[in-house]
């Protein structure tokens, strides 16, 4: 064989590979596209769950995780912005900043279930929420800290430094520097990450098992001590646990909540490919 | 005048005529600027806090169980039997399994979009790989029950729900972390270190194969630690898929065909119908301790890795 | 990000932070202490909402307005008590009640803990249950609220149709691994349980794996498949053709498993589940569903309990393949 041969050889195999790690994931896309959207309506989409769950929408499921993407916005957004600017802006190179990215990392790596494990000693016992939104968006929003700090982190590092100096050098104190002159640049890249945060926290199933996830309400939560239903629980409880549950139910909850959490992932991709073609630097 | 960023940290300059708005103004951005440390300082806090947690509420396990009974290979909590053996082999098996799948297939792929995919393709596939890595675990969970299972069955397991159909999909859950962290690890391999050897007439899989590969060798491995730790914390899709038999699983060639419990999905089952105070709620928080060690170890390792090799991130210039 | 733009500022930057960290160490710890003290209080002020929220809650229901009752617990019953709660706002349209699953034994604690109103459970409360219940000035009262009869379901392709508690016990315990081993064909036997701590699985274990003999020391065979959820086993029993497993007939359907019949041994009938099997006490595997409350119900939720066990209630016991109580609102499994 031919060097040139064992050449193409490698090239049809790795894009054979390609293929092999794509096609799944649209496969399963599909397949979930293919068998809910027959279900997906307004009605299954604003009316509560009727007949044990078996017929009506997912209305209280779906209000349930959006109440919930919020309150995790609030948890994360002020520590998550903060924790980034300290980083990009504050840090020195010393054992304090080695800690805190360490601790980032760390965060990162934990498995959702044991945020479910901590939510559950930290905010529903020892703090007694109980099982509530608060706890849930505390725990969520713990888990999502680190993509929002290492993505806004990445955002305020990329604004040129020029800009900087040049407020700097006008008289500008540090924080007005930053405040006026780096975070309006790193906005866009800011709101990746916190749209994508936010998008796998409303995805998430593990750690508002035992935080926040109500099986069946049959009211709206009306503060943030109560239970709520969750989509991704709601999807947990109706493909697993309900006998008698008709699959176009399963497969329309399966899509709305891959279509939720898709349209995040997605917004945010475009955003920052947008933002990268109009940076004029 | 020229502020220096020091300054800004340390009381006004003497030289500067106080002035009450400045100062007002500066105390401002003093406390603003506390509040940015904090928010830096809270992160390893809040590390702190969960290990607590789970050591607090795990305690009692610690104490009471003896460890031999921990070792021991029965799980069958309502009877006593606290074996986490079969739970650890158990989550082993699965993340072995996702790990011989997922890193073959990340590294080509990261390999074909690095640097054979022109650049047309790789804007319409890299967002396809996010978006895999935004698809929900119980989702992939419930696809996994409901079609990947049956075809499981198929090649000759006694049931559907077994390791390898975990495996299979925490290998896709996986994935994205392994493509993106050794594309980036290829990425940085300077351009020099290609030219050299396409220059002395090796060719583009030559140059890969011999060149870029082993330069990138430690971003890679990163990318492989972080994938691992990805698997082995995954939850949902996991406990709907692997049949959670507190089987240690018998070595062999039907491994991968055995139904198995991991540790993840052991704490997920359980807890919800748990006695709040009892031995077996606080031995599912020491199963909670013993997972945040192993993603810990795995995660500092990777984080030294990635100071040691000055990170994937930073793009390869000579 | 192109790197020959890094200016000198962020070596200034850099250098000011090596001999800096002192003086910023103090704004910081002070910050922190801030911080915690906001936490502390903010958590101190949102616990006495809570206790003044749950108290004025405990008014409201005993006035008798639409406060929604608690009701937690049993994943055996939460359809059924699902069923109800809707079923009751027809009867009674300013009542809400609030149904969650989690487990008998999750129901329970939150009694105790005064965080529900009604537990539900598929096994009596234990003794050590109750003395805690007692112990915080609780007169806990049980309510049998319906029979569940236990079917033993296997792949309609499967040639079984009749076992007895011994062979079931073999089977499940692990010491029979093959079908022909209870008459059936040469494959490998795939047992099919609910986890561990549901009510369930120890009812099953108690009454079948032990044959009703507190002192044996048998257990489950580690290979069993534990389903989080009754659902998971009828899916697994549905699609594989050498599994067996047990569930609440309200779960089974006769047009997609076998349901198997039962014996309790030597000459004694072998009697297929069904509501009649399992009224009259037949059908060896049947166990009594429980509602349980903390002191003996008054207003709103004595009603909806005895609503609960009226001919309405019992009727949707019926309807969703549960046992209804034999004889009227006293009557319980033999």
């Amino acid at each position: 064989m031919t060097r040139q041969q064992s050449h193409t050889l490698a090239v049809r195999a790795i894009t054979a590979v390609s293929v092999l790690v794509i096609v799944p994931i649209l496969l399963v896309i599909g397949y979930v596209v293919a068998h809910g959207i027959g279900t997906v309506d307004w009605t299954f989409l604003t009316q509560p769950p009727r007949d044990g769950m078996r017929a009506g929408g997912i209305m209280p499921a779906l209000l349930g995780t959006l109440v919930l993407a919020a309150g995790t916005a609030v948890v994360t957004l002020p520590a998550g912005i903060g924790a980034a600017i300290f980083l990009a802006e504050y840090a020195g190179d010393n054992r304090m900043t080695r800690a805190v990215r360490l601790a980032i990392v760390n965060l990162a790596g934990i498995p959702s279930i044991v945020y479910g494990l901590f939510g559950l000693g930290a905010f529903v016992l020892f703090l007694r929420f109980g099982t509530s939104i608060v706890a849930g968006a505390l725990t969520l929003g713990i888990m999502t800290l680190p993509v929002v700090i290492s993505t806004a982190e990445e955002a305020i590092r990329a604004v040129p430094d020029q800009f900087r100096t040049v407020s700097l050098s006008l008289g500008a104190t540090r924080w007005q520097t930053i405040r006026h002159h780096v975070l309006p640049h790193a906005l866009p890249g800011i709101l990746t990450g916190i749209i994508l945060g936010l998008g796998r926290a409303a995805g998430e199933t593990a750690p508002i098992l035992f935080t926040v996830a109500a099986f069946y309400l049959p009211e709206l939560p009306r503060s943030i001590f109560d239970q709520t239903m969750a989509l991704p629980y709601h999807l947990y409880v109706i493909s697993t646990q309900v006998p008698g549950m008709p699959l176009g139910m399963q497969y329309g909850t399966a899509l709305v909540l891959l279509l939720l959490v898709l349209s995040m992932t997605l917004s945010a991709t475009l955003i920052r490919t947008r933002m990268r073609r109009r940076r004029e630097w | 005048m020229t502020a220096t960023p020091a300054e800004s940290a340390v009381p006004p300059e003497p030289t500067a005529p106080p002035r009450a708005a400045r100062s007002s103004r500066l105390l401002a951005e003093r406390v603003i600027e506390a509040a940015i440390a904090l928010a830096g300082v809270s992160t390893v806090v809040i590390v702190a806090l969960i290990f607590l947690f789970l050591l607090r509420e795990s305690t009692a396990a610690f104490l009471d169980v003896p460890l031999r009974q921990l070792m021991g290979t029965r799980w069958y909590p309502i009877e006593g039997l606290f074996g986490f053996l079969p739970l650890i082999a158990g989550s082993l098996v699965v993340t072995i399994g996702a790990v011989v799948i997922a890193v073959p297939l990340g590294l080509i792929t990261a390999i074909y979009l690095g640097e054979i995919a022109p650049p047309s393709q790789r804007e319409v596939l890299k967002p396809i790989i996010e978006v895999l890595a935004g698809i929900p675990s119980i989702v992939l969970g419930f696809v996994g029950w409901v079609a990947l299972a049956p075809l499981v069955q198929q090649l000759g397991a006694t049931t559907g729900l077994t390791a390898l159909t975990g495996s299979l999909i925490l290998a896709y859950m996986a994935l994205p972390t392994i493509i993106s962290i050794s594309e980036d690890a290829l990425y940085a391999v300077p351009k020099a270190y290609r030219d050299g050897a396409l220059a002395i007439g090796a060719t583009q899989w030559q140059t890969i194969w011999r060149v870029v590969l082993p330069a990138a060798r430690s971003g890679i491995v990163i990318a492989v630690m972080l994938g691992i730790g990805r698997a082995i914390g995954e939850t949902m899709a996991v406990m709907m898929v692997t049949g959670n038999a507190a089987n240690i699983p018998a070595l062999g060639p039907g491994l991968f065909l055995q139904p198995v419990r991991t540790m993840t999905a052991t704490i997920a089952a359980e807890m919800g119908e748990v006695q709040r105070g009892s031995l077996h709620y606080s031995t599912l928080f020491a199963i909670g301790v013993v997972l945040f060690v192993i993603t810990f170890g795995i995660n500092y390792v990777a984080g030294r890795l990635i100071g040691a090799s000055g990170g994937p991130r930073r793009r390869g210039q000579l | 990000m192109p790197f020959d733009l890094q200016s000198p500022v962020r070596t200034i930057q850099a250098a000011a932070d090596v001999p800096g960290p002192r003086p910023r160490r103090a704004p910081v710890g002070r910050a922190v202490a801030v911080a915690l003290a906001v936490v502390l209080s903010a958590a101190a002020l949102s616990t006495a909402g809570c206790r003044s929220g749950s108290g004025d809650a405990a008014d409201a229901q005993a006035a008798g307005t639409g406060r929604a009752i608690q009701n937690k617990g049993s994943d055996t019953l939460v359809n059924l008590a699902l069923a109800w709660a809707e079923a009751y706002r027809g009867v009674a349209p300013d009542v809400s009640i609030a149904v969650t699953g989690g487990g008998s034994g999750t129901g329970i604690a939150a009694l105790v803990n005064g965080t529900v109103d009604i537990a539900n459970a598929s096994r009596e409360m234990k003794d050590e249950e109750m003395a805690e219940a007692r112990a915080k000035g609780m007169d806990p009262q049980e309510f049998v609220v319906a029979i569940d009869a236990l079917a033993v379901v296997v792949h309609p392709s499967n040639p079984v149709d009749r076992l007895t508690v011994d062979q079931l016990a073999d089977l499940f315990s692990g010491r029979a691994t093959n079908w022909r081993d209870v008459g059936g064909r040469d494959a490998p036997v795939v047992l099919v349980s609910r986890e561990t701590n549901s009510g369930t699985h120890v009812y099953f274990l108690e009454e079948v794996v032990r044959k009703g003999d507190a002192d044996n020391p048998d257990i489950f065979a580690p290979q069993t498949l534990l389903m989080p959820s009754s659902v998971g086993i009828t899916s697994e029993v549905q699609r594989n053709p050498n599994a067996i497993g047990y569930d609440g007939l309200g779960y089974v359907n006769p047009a997609h498993e076998k349901l198997v019949a039962v014996g309790r041994g030597g000459s004694a009938p072998y009697v297929v589940p069904s509501v009649a099997s399992g009224a009259d006490g037949s059908y060896p595997i049947a166990r009594n569903l429980y509602m349980y409350t903390a002191h003996p119900p008054t207003g709103a939720i004595a009603a909806y309990l005895d609503w609960v066990r009226g001919p309405h209630g019992q009727r949707i016991v019926a309807d969703l393949g549960f046992v209804p109580l034999p004889n009227g609102p006293d009557g319980a499994a033999p």
